[in-house]
């Protein structure tokens, strides 16, 4: 559905809008796409899934389908992970499409079905750009793109969301999504299911069709699964250490300044994917800048483009920053100099404070992954140390 | 709906000011502001003794997705910043017209208090705000 907006842009709905309004979810605009922000509780909704279940609509997400003969070949050229180590039909991966100049257009998750026949998920604010990009480069292997407006695609997450899920299915249906390994996804009682997220903890992607998709919703809500919005969506996923595109990452950043040097296939070197070339010679000579966790030890929020001071290495930027609901303090991504050490300050509305550089995630399952009680600057560590004087 | 009660003065940027017949006022933001602003994680209260001037921001609230300036209603010296909100800022959800208060104030013009927004008129505004 899709209504003018202000800005004299087409704004875009999901099939399950009318759900969204009826539940009373806040409405924000996410790239374009008219979505829920919360339904409830921000908060509630991030411990939802952290000790139970929630379930998010990320029908806004862009699924394209690739067949042909040279699928595989076409893939393996214009993605910088390598296809090539998929061999378990539905295996997935997750990876960076690059431009010419090593610059990260998209991060996206591509699934293995057949030998001629690859699905693609892109983000939703990229979708235009992404398509055009993987259309122009599809015309020299002779194969054919598809999206799938069809389907529309929930995202069931937490410990006992796989079992609810599950309640959905027929009983050989139900098992076998049950048997799904980890990035596993394939095709059970019609709908396509995968064994992925966004969020740090266990659960399913489930594409189905359109039509399908507020009934399902309903019956999850009936078995206590927690309708979820964009909010706790983006805290869970900086929590699991996870890039969001546009904030983390774009064009202009490459995968090694990013991150996400670990989902770029420089072996075979044969392989000749978009975007090697400029990438292997940073790699070379070293990144000046990596991207980094912080947890803030003071109280306050670090925020998306606070200022980062590293001492002598220089200066950085937040990338994505937050209040973290598990650990009950702030956390953030962070673009920093490569020789940043463990502690840098970030300028907070003039005021320095001091946070650590941490390795995320910062969450997992669940789990704490940093031990914040024992967050203390080492300065502050050394006053805490010297037996106060009598005054 | 929102909750608007009869015994407080309102400004067009969602605050509520409380006369405490002492010569001094109380400052919070409304119902309807916390209810915009969603989970409240960080609240920043001004320090005892500074001069504001009406309009200026003097503290800030944070929830998980944003950061808010608060406007002062009125000119004057900060007599109370609320020291709960350091370890409980979702007190400003739960009892935003009490518990939740942000600062007290010595207006610099007491008279001004009636210049504000009556009950009446702040509850046209969120209704002219779609609220």
């Amino acid at each position: 559905m899709e209504r003018p907006s202000s800005t004299g842009l087409r704004q875009r709905r999901t099939p399950l809008f009318p759900l969204h309004t009826e539940l009373g979810a806040r409405i924000v605009d996410f790239g374009g796409w008219d979505m829920p922000v919360q339904y409830s509780s921000q908060i509630n909704e991030h411990h939802a899934v952290r000790r139970a279940a929630g379930v998010f609509d990320v029908s806004h997400m862009c699924v394209v389908d690739v067949r042909g003969e040279k699928a595989r070949a076409f893939l393996q050229r214009l993605l910088a992970n390598d296809v090539g180590r998929l061999h378990e039909p539905g295996k997935a991966l997750y990876t960076c499409m690059l431009n010419e100049q090593g610059g990260v257009i998209d991060d996206l998750i591509v699934y293995y079905l057949t030998h001629t026949w690859f699905r693609v998920v892109v983000n939703a604010g990229t979708r235009d750009k992404d398509l055009a990009w993987i259309r122009k480069h599809a015309a020299d292997f002779g194969v054919e793109i598809t999206e799938r407006t069809d389907l529309a695609m929930l995202a069931v997450q937490g410990p006992e969301a796989r079992e609810k899920v599950t309640k959905l299915l027929s009983p050989a249906g139900a098992q076998a999504a049950m048997s799904l390994g980890t990035f596993v996804g394939r095709e059970i009682d019609g709908w396509f299911i995968a064994r992925t997220g966004y969020t740090g903890e266990d659960g399913f992607e489930v594409m189905l069709p359109a039509t399908d998709v507020i009934r399902v919703w309903k019956e999850l809500n009936a078995l206590g699964v927690a309708s979820c919005g964009l909010g706790a969506r983006d805290t869970l996923r900086l929590e699991a250490g996870m890039n969001l595109y546009g904030n983390d990452m774009d064009e202009s950043k490459n995968p090694l300044e990013s991150g996400l040097e670990w989902t770029v296939a420089f072996d075979p070197p044969s392989r000749d994917f978009i975007g090697r070339k400029p990438l292997e010679e940073i790699r070379e000579k070293g990144s000046a800048f990596k991207l980094v966790g912080l947890v803030l030890a003071d109280r306050g929020v670090l925020r998306s483009h606070q200022k980062v001071i590293a001492g002598d290495a220089g200066e950085g930027e937040i990338t994505s920053g937050t209040f973290s609901p598990t650990l009950d303090r702030s956390i953030a991504l962070a673009r920093v100099p490569a020789k940043a050490g463990e502690w840098v300050k970030v300028d907070i509305r003039g005021k320095l404070l001091e946070a650590k550089v941490v390795k995320p995630p910062f969450v997992r399952n669940g789990k704490p992954r940093i031990d914040v009680a024992a967050l203390q600057h080492p300065s502050a560590a050394a006053q805490a140390a010297t037996p106060a004087k009598p005054q | 709906m929102s909750n608007v009660p009869t015994d407080l003065r309102y400004t067009r940027t969602h605050e509520w000011v409380r006369d405490l017949k002492d010569g001094t006022v109380e400052i919070g933001i409304t119902d309807h502001a916390q209810a915009e602003l969603g989970d409240l994680v960080f609240v920043e209260v001004p320090e005892v003794g500074r001069q504001v001037g009406v309009g200026e921001p003097c503290a800030v609230v944070e929830s998980v997705k944003a950061a808010s300036d608060v406007y002062s209603p009125l000119a004057g010296e900060v007599t109370a910043g609320n020291p709960e909100l350091a370890t409980t800022p979702e007190l400003v959800n739960q009892d935003p017209f009490g518990a939740g208060w942000l600062m007290r104030l010595k207006p610099a013009n007491a008279a001004m208090l009636n210049e504000l927004m009556s009950p009446a008129e702040y509850e046209s505004l969120l209704q002219a705000e779609g609220a």
